[in-house]
Formats: C-alpha cells, structure tokens, sequence
C-alpha cells in the first residue's frame, strides 16, 4: 500500500527518531511510503491557543498537500486529532465550506500509527523484538478524540522480549496541553509530578506513547529528576527487531 | 431572542462570576497549599469511583446521556416560548412570576419581596443562582440575615469562607478544619464537639432546627421546572432543603431560565441522570416538587424568579449555547486534573472547574474572564464525563478564540503566533527555521533555559537535545 507520511512539526524538528521509525516499520511489511515535502504543521497550536486566522492558511496548505494520498498516517494522536476534529471548524468559522469538506475527506483518510496498523493493514504482530521493561501512557487525545482504544497495547503485546506493566492512572492527562504548560506551568507541573510518581511506581525502564509531545513533556521531567527511565514512541518500539540491532532504548528526553 | 441587538452580559460590581486575578495567579496559591491538594485528591478520587460504580451498572447510559442532550438542545432552541409556558402555569397555580434581566434586577425583586413580609431573616436552600447574583451580600444590605441550611453551604457561610465545588461547596476542608469552624463560629456549640461525621453533622442540625422553626420565608434555588405543569423542582441529599420548601409562610425561587424542561417525561432523564453523575448515588434521596400554592399545605405565597444575567448571550452564539444544558452534576470538576490540583477558588467564579471554564467567561463576556478557556490542557476527560454531553473542549477551543479576537493587538504572543503561521506556511523559511533553531540551542546552554515566557515550561522539565538531523534532512539524503 502507499502511505503518505504526515511527519507532524515536533517529530520532524525534535523526534525524528519517531517519524524514520514510522517509515521503516511499514517499509519492513512492505509498504511504500511517501513524504510530501511541501508539508509543515497542522496548525494545532495556533487553534489551540486561539489563532483561529492565522491557522487558515495551514489547513490550506495540509489539505492541498494530502488531498492526493488514499491513506495518510502520522506518528502522533493530537496531530491526528486536529485534522480530525479541527480543520473542518476552522475553515467552517473562516466562512470557506468549500475547504471544510475537503478537510473533512481528508481526515477520514489519516491515521494514527495504532489505527493504521490495526484497522487498515490488519496487523498486531509486526514482528518486533524489544527487550525492555515498558510502561504505556495512553495520551488524552489518542484515548479520548481518537477512541484509539487498546490497539496500541495490542501491538505492544505481540513484541517479543517486552514485559508490558500497567501504568497506574493511566488515562489522567500528563499536564502537558500544549501552551497550556506554558501559561499554566505550575499546575501542569503538579500534574507532571503525579504522572512521574505513577511511571516510576511501575519499575518500568521505558515510558512508552504515541505522542512525541506528552513524552517530550514526561521525558523532560524523569531527566530533570535524573531517573533513568527513558521516554520512547511506540513506533521506535515497533521498528527495532533483532536484526536491526536497533533494540537499545532510544530517548526522547536527556539521557 | 433577538439577534440584532448586542448580546447583555452579567453586569459588573454585583454577584460572584468575576474573580479580582487571573487563574494562574489564583491556582499558584492553591497549588502552594498540601492540605488543600491532599483534601481536594482525597474528595475527587472517592467520589469519582462511587460514580463510576453505579454509571457501570445502567447499561443504558450512554443512551440516556444522548437523551439528556437533546432535550436540552430542543428546550433551548424554544426557550422563549417555554418560559412563557411555564409563567402561565405557575400563575395559573396561585404563584407569582418575575423576570430578572441581570443580577442587580433580580437581587432587588426578592429584597423587596422579603421587604414586604417584615421578616428581617430568611432561610436558604443551596442554589447556585442566588449565589452567581450575590443575593446574601444584597440582602445583608438590606438589612436582612440569609441562613444557608445545606450543610457544606453552612460550613462555607460559617468560615467566611468562599464555596469551591458546585456540589459540594466546602471540598477544600477537612473534618478537622470544619470542627474548628463550628467550635468558633456556631451558636451554642457543645465545647466537647469531635471531628466524627455523625457528631458535625448532628450539631448543625441542632443548630438549623431553631432556624426553620422560627423563620417565615425561604430562598431556594431549582433545579428543573416543567413547563407543562408549572411543577418546581429540587433535589438534594439531606433534607435541609426540604424543610425550607416545606414550612416558611413565603417561597421565592431564583431560577436561571435555562432550567425549564418541557415536559414531566422529560424529567424523568433527567432524575437518572442527576445523582449517578453527580453524587454517585442510584436515586437522589431528597426530590422535592411543588406546583404554585396549596391552601393549608407549605407556603401560601409563591414567588419565581426567572434570571437572565448573560443568558441570552450566550443562547445567542451557536457553539455556545450547548454549555446551557447544563444540570449542575459537577461530574466535569470531579474528573478534571487541572481543577484536582487548582481547586475551586483560582476560577473566581461560583462555577468553577470545566463548565466554569467556560459557563463564566460566556456570562460576563470573555474580556473579563479571559484566562478562564486556558484553565485546560483539552484532555476531554469532562467531555466523556458529561451526563448532557456538553463539549467542553471544543467550548474552550472557540472562547479561546473569542479571547484572542477580542484582544487589542498585537501582543508579543499574537507577534510569535503570526510569525510562526508566516513560516510554516513556507516550507523553504521553515526549514530554514528549523536548521537556525537547532544552531542557536547547540550554541547556548543545550536547550536546558529558555527566554521568558517560555522559561515557566524548562523550571520543572528539560528539553531533549537537538537531534543531529531533522526529519526532512534525513529524508532528503536517503
Ligand atoms: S457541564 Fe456537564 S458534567 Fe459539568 S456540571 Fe454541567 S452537566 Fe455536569
């Protein structure tokens, strides 16, 4: 199948690491994935923190870059959201119904990693080899906007080598929300505190999750407490095998 | 309504929807106090577990939630003609109906209506209403003593203290605390009073008995009225309420227009849905409803406050006016992680947490609650929550919206923001931006600071190291 990729702003500048690991893995079961370079962002921060206008011309440009692909897939739920739940209302408030409903056929054709695995290529073994104690956060936005549901423990259970332990309050938000850290820090903090103490609660080595930005989030505060425990996205988890020589844990927060 | 006039917000200077700083300011002084969290935790995880207990028993629910909603949405789309319904019935009924624009129309309806009874002091059922409008403060310049008579309102009126819960109003204290607030503040307490629930409660009833017994006029709030009958409605937990409903001579009741529903059908989704949200309880254990007078039965004299303050501006903006079907559960505070850590009071309004996020902002218009819609990190946690599936998120996401619109610019933010959008809408400027981002922090001090505003985010958390290359390079050199 051809996939495009939707590498989203934070992966392509911060976490690479999650965006070439969504590209190998589904090279791996024989998919051939495009990356159209004219992309940028989705415009999520500008909606979310109340730059309706000023994201026009984003969902402008995503739908014009994407409306060519079947199928479309991004390495992060809150990016999947936005064009999901957003692009359509954006275009919609901006007075555009013709930019609406092309983003609305858009969305219908992205994906999440874990949808994208499970639902459309029908794969849960995807023949991953991890040798690592993982804990799962599940990211507000993939549990509740995505209903994304246990697709990506699915995957997560047919790794070979990875001992899955359940992450106690999972589901609670890990404080970040975007600039809500930054308008907010102490409460997110709070919340970050909480989210720690349940990640280290586990004795897991790894603090794994769909979104490089509730694990850049994480991942900055489990460094700052030098804990040792390492941030990984699913997909960098999926990607390694044993061949690849890849199964040491990559950070995404300071090692 | 009218839409070619501008919308009426709640007036200013009278009522309680207006904190005097901003919710970061307000949150950093609760966040500062470890009894406060631990009590807050300690409340919203029980009460988050009981509801959830008793919502995993109805296997209907999410159809009675879809119900809910659209009576509500039908209500609100004829509300005029509802209302108008519901003053027919109630006058039919022998009660009398008063509209009230705003806060200080209605605070001076019931002072004058007090006024006229020569009572001097009147007994209160817990009503979020009278508390929006700030009628004990109107009253007591009148001259006239207000005796809350739900418990945790009391401990609240007591301490002098502000309520931070929509149900339960004292959630930030703890039985110990509440002791010491009666020990000082309760008339004739017993000296050897514990901190057990039995006895606090036990010695607030002694105290409210004398009360009932001797005053002749109520102020309640409502929580539903139908208007097919005319029938008042209020539920409640410990029977306070009812006394007040039952034996003063004269009732008036404060209701925000939004509160009709059509029919008693209607209510009975309603009554489902109230409690397993709410208190995680099957069936609330006090329902009192009453239609207009009853010669020789509870008050003589009925009076209905109906209460706009901002309402209509709010039924006037589309993807507003769904934050109207609102039935007050609190189940949205309960589940919220930034209300958990908060607390009630940082949201400087009698309705705190996610619906006071946005119910506040939407009744005062935004400029004066401008902080209130990024209260949220958008985890949509009192979405799923909502027994009358209001989209909280997607309420914050618009006001936000409205606050940055309503906004004289530019400000350093709206500056950054437009940049920003300039860049990313050309992807040769962007990836030039990326490759001078990732040069300036190998430059600096390995991302570990960052220029305010943006230093908040590195005080508690570090930044990755900048990758070596970025997605496209790696991309393009394949
Ligand atoms: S918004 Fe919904 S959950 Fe929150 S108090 Fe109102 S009805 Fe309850």
């Amino acid at each position: 199948m051809r996939i495009a990729l939707f590498v989203t702003c934070l992966a392509d500048t911060m976490f690479p690491q999650a965006a070439t690991a969504t590209v190998r893995l589904l090279e791996r079961l024989g998919h051939e994935v495009v990356f159209p370079t004219e992309q940028t962002c989705c415009g999520q921060m500008h909606v979310n923190t109340g730059y309706q206008r000023e994201a026009v011309p984003l969902v402008r440009r995503h739908v014009r870059v994407f409306d060519p692909y079947d199928v479309i897939v991004a390495p992060s739920g809150s990016c999947v959201g936005s064009v999901r739940h957003q692009h359509a209302t954006v275009a919609r408030r901006a007075g555009d119904v013709r930019l609406a409903s092309r983003a609305e056929s858009v969305a219908e054709r992205t994906y999440e990693l874990s949808e994208l695995l499970v639902d459309v290529l029908g794969v849960t073994d995807v023949g991953a080899y991890y040798p690592h104690r993982v804990t799962y956060h599940p990211t507000c936005h993939s549990l509740r906007m995505l209903r994304v549901g246990d697709r990506p423990r699915q995957l997560l259970g047919a790794v070979r080598g990875l001992d899955l332990v359940e992450l106690p309050a999972a589901e609670q938000c890990c404080g970040f929300g975007g600039t809500f850290a930054v308008k907010n820090p102490e409460t997110s903090t709070a919340m970050l505190a909480d989210k720690m103490r349940h990640v280290l609660s586990t004795g897991a080595d790894v603090c794994a999750a769909g979104d490089v930005s509730c694990l850049m989030h994480i991942g900055g505060g489990l460094s700052r407490l030098r804990t040792g425990v390492r941030t990984v996205h699913l997909a960098e988890i999926l990607a390694s095998t044993e061949q690849s020589g890849t199964v040491s844990v990559a950070s995404a927060g300071r090692s | 309504m009218p839409t070619t006039t501008p919308p009426v917000t709640a007036p200013t200077g009278v009522g309680h929807l207006r904190g005097d700083e901003s919710f970061p300011t307000a949150a950093r002084r609760s966040l500062a106090d470890p009894q406060l969290r631990r009590n807050l935790r300690h409340a919203t995880t029980t009460i988050r577990a009981k509801s959830a207990g008793v919502i995993a028993e109805q296997s209907d629910w999410e159809q009675l939630r879809t119900a809910g909603a659209a009576i509500k949405a039908d209500t609100l789309r004829r509300l005029p003609d509802l209302l108008e319904q519901l003053e027919e019935k109630v006058t039919g009924a022998g009660g009398v109906v008063h509209w009230a624009a705003d806060a200080v129309e209605a605070n001076r309806v019931v002072t004058d209506l007090v006024r006229a009874t020569g009572a001097d002091r009147v007994i209160k059922v817990k009503s979020m209403a009278t508390q929006e409008i700030g009628l004990n403060e109107a009253l007591e310049a009148a001259g006239i003593t207000a005796v809350e008579t739900d418990l945790a309102e009391l401990i609240v009126q007591l301490g002098d203290d502000r309520p931070s819960h929509i149900l339960v109003p004292a959630i930030h204290r703890n039985r110990a605390e509440i002791r010491e607030i009666f020990l000082r503040e309760m008339p004739g307490v017993d000296p050897a009073l514990t901190d057990d629930p039995t006895a606090l409660a036990a010695a607030a009833r002694r105290f409210l008995r004398e009360t009932f017994l001797s005053t002749p006029v109520a102020v309640s709030g409502a929580n539903f009225a139908v208007a097919e009958t005319g029938t008042l409605a209020v539920v409640e937990s410990e029977g306070n309420g009812r006394m007040c409903l039952t034996l003063p001579e004269t009732l008036i009741t404060v209701m925000g227009v939004e509160k009709v529903v059509p029919t008693w059908r209607d209510l009975e989704v309603f009554l489902q849905l109230l409690p397993r949200a709410s208190t995680g309880e099957r069936m609330n254990p006090y329902t009192s409803m009453w239609t207009g007078v009853t010669p020789g039965d509870g008050p003589q004299t009925f009076h209905l406050v109906l209460l706009d303050n901002g309402r209509s501006a709010v039924l006037a903006d589309e993807v507003g006016r769904q934050a109207l079907r609102c039935i007050r559960c609190s189940a949205c505070l309960n589940v919220c992680p930034v209300y958990e850590r908060a607390g009630g009071h940082a949201y400087g309004s009698v309705y705190p947490g996610p619906i006071g996020a946005v119910l506040s902002p939407q009744l005062t218009g935004i400029e004066d609650n401008a902080s209130l819609p990024y209260a949220s990190t958008l985890c949509g946690a009192c979405y799923d929550a909502c027994p009358v599936k209001i989209n909280i998120p997607e309420l914050l996401v618009h006001l936000r919206a409205e606050a940055v619109e309503s906004r004289p610019r530019p400000t350093a933010e709206s500056i950054a923001m437009a940049a920003a959008a300039y860049t990313m809408d050309r992807p040769r400027l962007y990836a030039a931006g990326q490759r001078a981002a990732r040069l300036s922090r190998l430059a600096g001090r390995r991302g570990r600071g960052l220029p305010p505003p943006l230093n908040g985010w590195t005080a508690s958390r570090d930044l990755p190291e900048p990758p070596a290359q970025t997605f496209r390079e790696w991309w393009a050199g394949r």
